[in-house]
């Protein structure tokens, strides 16, 4: 390629680079600025607050901070509960449509994806309201089973949100095993057939270890979604503020911390923390599955 | 082998996935006589049972929207009651002067528009990240892959600082600024792009004298049109669907999305005691039918893209 042409070809970057550098470096340069800094009162607070340099103070604090440490550890665990209970579904039901008539596949697939259509802000509304004991009919079924469940108890709050992730997550997330099991070579499955292998066992010893990747990708992606939770709780608090404090998350707490207590500096610092949380997770759940396929 | 027919959606035959046979479209479907009826039956139980967990909320979404006070709080919620869909209508659309007719506006701004562009940036990087080979190509691409990792909090708190200096909190600008930069556009792009333009063809037309600005404007993006209209539908979804950057960089209701006017009202329920649930979930209901007919009329777009996105 000529020289000019490669400048040509960059300059079609252009635009990008410069939204990139102005949206995203520029405020995570600001935002690791801010935290090495610290809003003090002087005296009796009225004097004005002088902003002063503190180096790493923010981060010590954040790491000692329990209520920031508890909303990681809370969410770290419903993650490890609730991603891999949604994607067996979703895996159930991608190899389900891989076993039905392409027509019969088509239909389901259309109703399967329904709740990706909908918005996670609505979606929570909706299912909110499904919980509520005054006008949802998830109650009064449940008294039909002798059930008596209160969805906005304490213990309840997890399972209530979970449901609607999977809910919202399921179809989505079947998709993109589904497509994945496309690409299995359909030889495979005549020849497993003639040695004799059930349906169950080609789906569990062929189609399964196929779409690890895509497993490995769905679930990569929803540990990455769940660490930022916030649209949920936040909705479940709107509701039910006594269950749903307001450092049940991550989020929630840096947006408290930099709307509702003004403080800037240290929300910039939990969420650098929380960034990095967030990489070193990626990178270890990518490792671990990596190394084991080899 | 059972090469019993080729898969096609309802009766879409062209080709759903992006030019250039990326997706790997299977040529023979199981055979259904090569199982048992008990498993048959088994899977379409699973898959009945399935289709009615994901569809039962909505159901009961639009039983709901056509109920007043009374029958909510009272009658079968699982079934009609007296039929006040209208007066449920009207409500909604002409609380507080109409907001909802304004946030319904609003997020059509910010996501049409803001995906219009978005989607033309994303398309020039794509084409400049696949068809050139020019130094820090590399870089770029590294970034627009590690930037799918930062947190949402880590950008939309200094961008918040950023633009209030600047006095653009509380603007539409707010919004659609952000918008224009998406890195998940430009990485779909890309692949659109490898899989759509061949590099014989820039060379043809290069030696027909045209210019790389026209190439792109009359060739790139004309050849681009399915893999644009799926970088806009999914940047157009992603906007719409947005809550925590409008949260935080619109304040005045009559700047606000859907979402945030929807997330307000559940709230007031509490706050000043006036019952405010039909209009809620009317409003829940309205809010999803843009979506639901994009998504339909779209649907062999947003499909290749979920899955592109995921697999590539």
């Amino acid at each position: 390629m000529i020289r000019s042409q490669r400048w040509k070809g960059a300059a079609f970057t252009v635009p990008f680079q410069l939204g990139f550098v102005f949206l995203y470096l520029l405020p995570i340069g600001y935002a690791v600025h801010q935290s090495l800094f610290l809003q003090k009162q002087s005296g009796l607070g009225l004097g004005g607050a002088t902003t002063e340099f503190v180096g790493l103070e923010n981060y010590q604090q954040g790491l000692t901070d329990s209520a920031f440490m508890t909303s990681i550890l809370r969410v770290v665990l419903f993650a490890c509960v609730q991603i891999p209970f949604m994607l067996v579904i979703s895996l159930v039901l991608a190899l389900f449509l891989d076993a039905v008539t392409a027509k019969v596949a088509g239909r389901f697939r259309i109703m399967l994806l329904v709740p990706y259509m909908i918005p996670g802000v609505v979606a929570a509304i909706v299912w909110i309201n499904l919980y509520s004991p005054e006008v949802g009919p998830l109650t009064p079924l449940g008294a039909l089973f002798g059930f008596d469940w209160n969805f906005f108890a304490p213990s309840m709050v997890w399972p209530a949100i979970g449901n609607l992730l999977t809910w919202h997550g399921i179809g989505y997330n079947m998709v993109i095993i589904y497509s994945a099991l496309q690409g299995v070579p359909r030889e495979l499955f005549e020849a497993a057939r003639l040695d004799g292998a059930s349906e169950l066992r080609i789906a569990l010893s062929i189609k399964v270890p196929f779409v690890r990747g895509a497993l490995i990708l769905t679930a990569l992606l929803s540990i990455i979604q769940m660490l930022q939770i916030f649209n949920e709780p936040a909705l479940f608090r709107n509701i039910s503020p006594e269950t749903v404090s307001d450092s049940f998350t991550p989020i929630m707490i840096i947006y408290n911390q930099a709307f509702n207590a003004a403080n800037y500096n240290y929300a910039a610092a939990l969420s650098v923390l929380l960034a990095l949380i967030l990489g070193v997770a990626s990178f270890l759940f990518y490792r671990l599955t990596s190394r084991e396929a080899d | 082998m059972a090469l019993t027919e080729s898969r096609k959606e309802n009766g879409t035959e062209t080709a759903a996935g992006p030019p250039g046979g990326r997706t790997v479209r299977r040529l023979t479907s199981p055979d259904p006589a090569a199982r048992s009826r008990g498993g048959q039956r088994f899977v379409l139980l699973g898959l009945a049972l399935a289709s009615a967990y994901s569809l039962f909320p909505v159901y009961w979404l639009m039983i709901a929207a056509t109920k007043d006070r009374v029958g909510l709080y009272q009658s079968n919620g699982l079934w009609f009651s007296d039929f006040h869909l209208w007066d449920n209508l009207q409500q909604v659309f002409t609380y507080e002067d109409g907001i909802f007719l304004r946030w319904t506006a609003n997020s059509f701004l910010y996501a049409g528009v803001g995906s219009l562009g978005g989607t033309l940036i994303a398309l020039a990087t794509g084409y400049g990240l696949a068809r050139f080979d020019f130094p820090g190509r590399g870089v770029v691409f590294a970034a627009v892959v590690g930037s799918f990792l930062i947190p949402i909090a880590l950008l939309t708190l200094p961008l918040y600082l950023m633009f209030s200096k600047i006095g653009l909190v509380d603007t539409p600008w707010a919004m659609l600024i952000p918008c224009l930069i998406n890195p998940f556009s430009v990485y779909l792009a890309k692949v659109y792009t490898e899989a759509a333009i061949p590099f014989e063809l820039l060379e043809a037309a290069r030696i027909d004298g045209a210019g790389e600005l026209r190439i792109f404007f009359s060739i790139v993006l004309r050849m681009m049109t399915t893999g644009g209209a799926t970088v806009f539908l999914l940047a157009f979804v992603n906007t719409w669907n947005a809550f925590f950057l409008p949260l935080t960089v619109l304040r005045g209701q009559e700047n606000w999305t859907l979402n945030l006017g929807l997330y307000n009202w559940s709230g007031k329920r509490l706050e000043s005691g006036i019952d405010v649930t039909s209009l809620v979930l009317t409003g829940a209901l309205l809010s999803i039918i843009p979506m639901a007919i994009m998504m339909v009329a779209m649907r062999r777009y947003w499909r290749s893209g979920v899955t592109m996105g995921a697999l590539k």
